[in-house]
């Protein structure tokens, strides 16, 4: 929006600029105003609101929405740190309460209960950024074609198993390396195969990584998942239930924001993983069946 | 020998920083440890979460260090978690701070994210405006005697220097122009 006194709000620059300012920090989920002071007392770079962590929403089943509009502003209320939340992918009726409440990022996520089986959410009119899953690189395009400022893994939520999530930035990083080595034509040809603009193929090919940022999410448990995915070339890292469903949320919270910004000292990992209790039961993704794998949503 | 110029490695928008040192050719080191503080000619404090950040450097022994070195006169370019953790004090909230700046801050002043903002801005010392962008920025609320405004939107101080440290609101480091990186370290600015 252009203001007369020349300040212009929701740009390009200015939705992607906050993604940047979250780089090398851990988005914790929160159901209610306590996490989320426990969660930022961690250090927490934001934290996002839900009604319920996914493990709950996988064991409870249902029809998983967008937060309660008060639960959300409850979470908004009792910390400093950028407050995100989910809208289920195409509700983009749900997007738009988000804005109204003046969440910082809206994520519109396949952990939700899709409302929309062709569209995802056309995101350039909003002011509010959003971030989005992705599984490989076609995917994280077509949801920055459609006007996402920050991409992120479609690990399988809830289940405390962090091999999707590897699965997913490893098929991006290949698929970006892949990129640099084309000619135009090959280029091209990508670009169509992924339903996206050969202008974003060629940035993306010429800056040898995606022009947002690019987080880990879904499956990540412990300080050691955390590290791996900062390893592996991720900006950063989502916790869901991996903090709270863990048996000692304030250690485990501080222990993964530790080993995020130390991600390539393993001496540091193993002294904030000491003592740390039992992290959250995981849930083999060989046992899931179809119905309920939830990267599977989206396209 | 180039300067050598760290950046506060914690947490934040390092790797912009590093670009817009690298356009100035300037040698540049991360700092996560005490140790990584010595023999530095300069330290970028750059964007991110001021409380992450704080509580970071508080965890690993950072903050009397950095405290040390910013009271040593150590040149200190900080951009808006960075101002926050550089001012005297906060309007709000009880977050480690490192001090060093003269000034009371006011976190998230503009509004939140969807109240950010980008815009052009008059710099003292620059011959052409400036193109500021806003995040969830903080402003200036006091200012110490010996603190210099260098920018202000509207009457709300959002640059401001005191001897080697400058602190802004704003990213300089979100766009393609080095000038006040270069006006930080050649000592101006006024």
């Amino acid at each position: 929006m252009d203001q007369s006194n020349g300040m212009k709000t929701g740009t390009e620059l200015v939705k992607r600029g906050l993604a940047d300012m979250l780089k090398g920090g851990v988005i914790m989920d929160v159901v209610d105003a306590e996490q989320a002071r426990i969660a930022e007392d961690a250090g927490a770079v934001a934290v996002m609101a839900l009604e319920r962590v996914p493990a709950d929403i996988r064991k409870d089943g249902g029809v998983a929405r967008m937060a309660n509009p008060a639960k959300v502003t409850e979470i908004m209320g009792a910390v400093t740190v950028p407050v995100m939340a989910k809208c289920r992918i195409g509700h983009f009726l749900e997007a738009r309460v988000l804005e109204e409440l003046g969440v910082d990022y809206i994520d519109e996520s396949e952990v939700l209960t899709p409302a929309d089986e062709e569209n995802h959410v056309d995101k350039w009119p909003f002011t509010t950024p959003f971030v989005c899953g992705a599984r490989d690189l076609g995917e994280g395009l077509r949801r920055l074609s459609e006007g996402a400022a920050m991409i992120r893994t479609k690990g399988e939520a809830g289940t405390g198993n962090v091999v999707e999530a590897v699965r997913h930035i490893r098929a991006i990083t290949s698929q970006m390396e892949a990129l640099a080595d084309m000619t135009d034509e090959e280029q091209a040809d990508q670009a169509r195969k992924m339903r996206v603009p050969v202008e974003l193929v060629k940035e993306v090919a010429s800056l040898g990584r995606l022009p947002v940022v690019n987080f880990a999410a879904g499956g990540i448990a412990t300080p050691s998942d955390a590290a791996l995915m900062m390893a592996l070339g991720c900006d950063g890292v989502f916790v869901g239930s991996g903090i709270f469903k863990s048996s000692q949320p304030a250690a485990y919270a501080a222990a993964i924001v530790e080993a995020t910004t130390f991600w390539d000292s393993p001496g540091v990992v193993a002294k904030v993983s000491r003592g740390l209790g039992e992290p959250m039961r995981g849930k083999e993704i060989g046992t899931l069946e179809p119905a309920e794998r939830l990267a599977a949503r989206g396209w | 020998m180039p300067p050598a110029i760290g950046v506060l490695a914690l947490q934040g928008d390092v790797r912009e920083h590093r670009v817009a040192l690298d356009r100035l050719g300037v040698s540049y080191r991360p700092v996560r440890r005490p140790e990584e503080l010595e023999g530095l000619d300069g330290l970028v404090i750059p964007g991110g979460e001021s409380t992450t950040i704080g509580r970071l450097a508080e965890r690993f022994g950072l903050l009397n260090p950095l405290r040390a070195a910013l009271a040593d006169g150590l040149p200190t370019l900080a951009t808006c978690a960075g101002m926050i953790l550089v001012a005297g004090a906060i309007v709000e909230g009880d977050q480690p701070l490192l001090g060093g700046l003269d000034v009371v801050v006011r976190r998230n002043a503009f509004g939140r994210q969807n109240e950010s903002f980008e815009m052009d801005l008059d710099v003292k010392g620059l011959d052409r405006p400036f193109h500021g962008v806003f995040i969830r920025a903080p402003w200036v609320e006091k200012v110490g005697s010996e603190v210099e405004v260098l920018a202000r939107v509207g009457d709300r101080p959002v640059m401001v220097r005191s001897g080697r440290i400058v602190a802004l609101s704003f990213h300089p480091e979100l766009t393609d122009d080095s000038r006040i990186h270069r006006l930080w370290m050649e000592g101006g600015g006024g």
